[in-house]
């Protein structure tokens, strides 16, 4: 066991895979000597060269289009985008090409790409720095998008991603990049599958499904309800795309009550799709309508209102009042 | 131009044919060596180049341009009849395609757009398999690992960033490659696209990232003057060359009717590739005498006076000419290659009637390489929809 935090979790992660797997590699902006702007491919370079750990020309569309062609070579990238707002100009080659090659070519072509993304909002930062786009990328199929929580999950399921022979992109909870954790390095949970949901809090009054940044915040508005003495469930769903369903519906059918938080907008988003589905499996289990706790339907807004925006313990807290005296 | 990038003697010379040399703006030297009158010219670097080709092999470039073209126009003749949801015709652009397809080697990586049926042809993909995106039967069509040729990519210069990773790939290759004592030949990367598609960012960012990584890649462009209905004169003010100057890398304009000339310079750049001296930029100068695809019509943009004047210099005349001339085939010759033309008509023909039309479990079992929740209920979901269909059938009769 090692504390560490998440941002050192997926430096040992990368370490790993760059140990373990010669046809690995890192690409991205400014990941090479300065460690990248959130230091988490700090010290790589040193250790393994910078043909490994490859500082990239600033085009993000050139680092994802050339880890295609990596991976048709038989390597495998792991692109780093600097900041979840500037994946945009690589949308075309993830769309387009990256989550399709393998269905064109029948399978013929696997592209297993790894594209690293720090995500998320409350670090005060400036516009196009805060924001949650993985709903964009779950719409398209072809692609797997995971997202950790914690430090041991980070360190594992990063490691999980470079292995997977589909294209993963790999959301990085940027506001607890600094957060600290056990992490069991000698038995890492590589036999755990990344794609499945786990349920981190057990409860029977409700159920709070989240991912990445809100999974501590979703733990603290359960705790905090239980001063009023509610039992409270918690899923880290780990995995928004392929979305586990299955352990969301099993803990819906035991508390009939769910509430789905995520930083992205709520139109459109992940919430809607689960709530969607929970009412397709388990109508009759439901106490109350599934309730959604996101961002609003607005430009992520400046860093001095963005508490306003962002989901938290007392939003978290009423959706769940609302749900429970339904 | 890099001071010791060149094959000896040829530095001086070459920087007076390639683009590199001349300043923004200004008319940029073309490399020609059969020119439309069926006569060999000479060039100072290309000729030494040229003269590898035997008569064999100039038979063999007139026999392939012929057979693309036969092919084109029997693709074309399926599409008015039904039989293709469209098609992209290559007439004009046969020496372009047949000259640097023949000028790769087979471990060299060729990614092509949506239009090289000609380098399809050489590298031996069977053109039946070219027809299935056509036809709507597949969203690819063949195996690109059994001859190094890419799946057709339609959204445009996506592809060239694919090669220079492609490329990236070959290089780290040749570092293991080196460390086990492989003998295996060096290689390279070929990317097509037009000169429509040279307005796209990926083309721009695909020419930072090779020549930062000096990635052995070859950028083919074929400037056949249109992109549908815009002429090159929007896509670019300068030759489109000379831009490979601004990226730090040799760009040379060759005429793209000239099979000869193609190939030459495709050689070169090549090798120059897979020596690691780094990326080149090829813009072949042709035009497209078809439509962009059999959905529009030239006559809307362009005139046919310019179009005749294309066809004075077009690819199989000139040879046939000099083949004539020369004395290196006769009208056998010429009788054998329209019989086998016709053949391969015929049998496209009959494999595009033959194309299985595939079941959508097809599309079901590759969308990921690996299994997939979301997949595996939707198809479930499928298969009971559709199995009630069959037991509703059933109790009809």
């Amino acid at each position: 066991m090692a504390t560490m935090t998440i941002a050192k979790a997926i430096n040992e992660g990368l370490r790993a895979s760059l140990t373990n797997n010669p046809k690995s590699l890192l690409m991205g902006e400014d990941i090479g000597h300065l460690g990248g702007v959130y230091r988490v491919t700090d010290g790589l370079i040193k250790e393994f060269g910078d043909e490994r750990v490859v500082d990239t020309p600033l085009a993000e569309s050139g680092i994802v289009g050339t880890a295609i062609g990596l991976a048709l070579r038989g390597y495998s990238p792991v692109c780093e985008i600097q900041f979840d707002g500037f994946v945009y100009p690589a949308f075309n080659q993830i769309t387009t090409q990256l989550a399709k090659i393998h269905s064109r070519s029948l399978g013929k072509l696997t592209v297993p790409v790894v594209i690293r993304i720090p995500y998320g909002g409350g670090i005060g930062s400036i516009e196009h720095h805060s924001e949650s786009p993985e709903a964009l990328f779950a719409h398209t199929a072809g692609l797997r998008i995971i997202s950790p929580s914690n430090a041991h999950d980070a360190y594992w399921m990063i490691q999980k991603a470079i292995e997977c022979q589909d294209p993963v992109i790999f959301f990085e909870p940027k506001r607890r990049y600094w957060l600290k954790g056990e992490v069991d390095v000698e038995n890492a949970g590589l036999s755990e599958d990344p794609f499945k949901a786990h349920v981190v809090r057990e409860g029977t009054d409700a159920t709070i499904v989240a991912y990445g940044p809100l999974v501590p915040v979703a733990l603290a508005a359960a705790n905090a309800a239980t001063e009023d003495g509610r039992s409270v469930e918690v899923i880290d769903l780990r995995s928004i795309s392929p979305l586990d369903f299955d352990t969301v519906e099993a803990s819906v059918k035991k508390t009939g009550r769910l509430i789905v938080a995520h930083e992205a907008p709520t139109f459109g988003g992940i919430g809607g799709e689960i709530a969607a589905r929970i009412s397709e499996r388990a109508f009759l289990h439901l106490e109350a309508p599934v309730i959604r706790v996101g961002g609003f339907h607005m430009p992520y807004p400046v860093a001095k209102v963005e508490e306003d925006y962002l989901p938290d313990i007392d939003k978290i807290l009423e959706a769940l009042d609302r749900s429970l005296s339904y | 131009m890099g001071s010791t990038q060149l094959p000896p003697g040829t530095e001086e010379s070459l920087a007076a044919t390639t683009a590199a040399a001349a300043a923004p703006g200004e008319p940029v030297e073309m490399v020609q060596l059969l020119g439309p009158d069926g006569k060999l010219g000479s060039d100072p670097v290309f000729s030494d180049y040229a003269k590898r080709i035997d008569p064999e092999k100039l038979r063999v470039f007139y026999t392939d341009m012929a057979r693309i073209r036969r092919f084109d126009q029997e693709a074309t003749a399926l599409q008015r009849q039904g039989e293709l949801a469209l098609w992209v015709p290559l007439t004009g652009q046969e020496a372009a395609q047949i000259g640097s397809g023949h000028a790769s080697q087979s471990q060299d990586y060729i990614f092509p757009t949506y239009r090289e049926h000609g380098v399809a042809l050489v590298r031996n993909v069977d053109l039946s398999e070219l027809l299935k995106q056509f036809r709507g039967v597949s969203n690819g069509g063949w195996d690109p690992r059994e001859n190094n040729f890419h799946l057709y990519t339609l959204v445009l210069a996506a592809q060239t960033l694919h090669a220079v990773g492609y490329a990236m790939g070959i290089q780290r290759d040749q570092k293991f490659a080196a460390a086990s004592d492989s003998t295996d030949p060096k290689a390279a990367v070929i990317a097509y696209f037009g000169d429509g598609a040279s307005s796209e960012g990926d083309v721009h960012e695909s020419m930072v990232f090779a020549a930062s990584y000096n990635a052995p890649v070859v950028f083919f462009c074929q400037n056949n003057h249109w992109a549908i209905s815009v002429p090159t004169e929007v896509q670019t003010k300068v030759p489109l060359a000379n831009r490979a100057k601004g990226y730090g890398f040799p760009g040379l304009r060759v005429d793209g009717n000239d099979v000869i000339a193609v190939h030459a310079v495709t050689e070169w750049a090549l090798e120059h590739a897979r020596e690691g001296r780094g990326p080149v930029l090829i813009e072949a100068y042709t035009y497209r005498v078809g439509a962009h695809t059999t959905a529009d019509d030239p006559t809307k943009y362009r005139e046919s006076a310019e179009e005749a004047a294309w066809r004075e210099k077009d690819p199989l005349d000139r040879l046939e000419k000099y083949l004539r001339a020369e004395g290196l085939a006769d009208e056998a010759f010429f009788d054998q290659v329209k019989a086998d033309g016709d053949e391969l008509a015929k049998y496209v023909r009959s494999t595009t009637h033959g194309l299985e039309v595939p079941d959508i479990r097809e599309a079901f079992a590759s969308v990921y390489a690996e299994q997939h929740p979301l997949i595996a209920e939707e198809l479930a979901w499928f298969e009971e929809y559709s199995a009630g269909f069959e037991s509703d059938q059933e109790a009809a009769n």
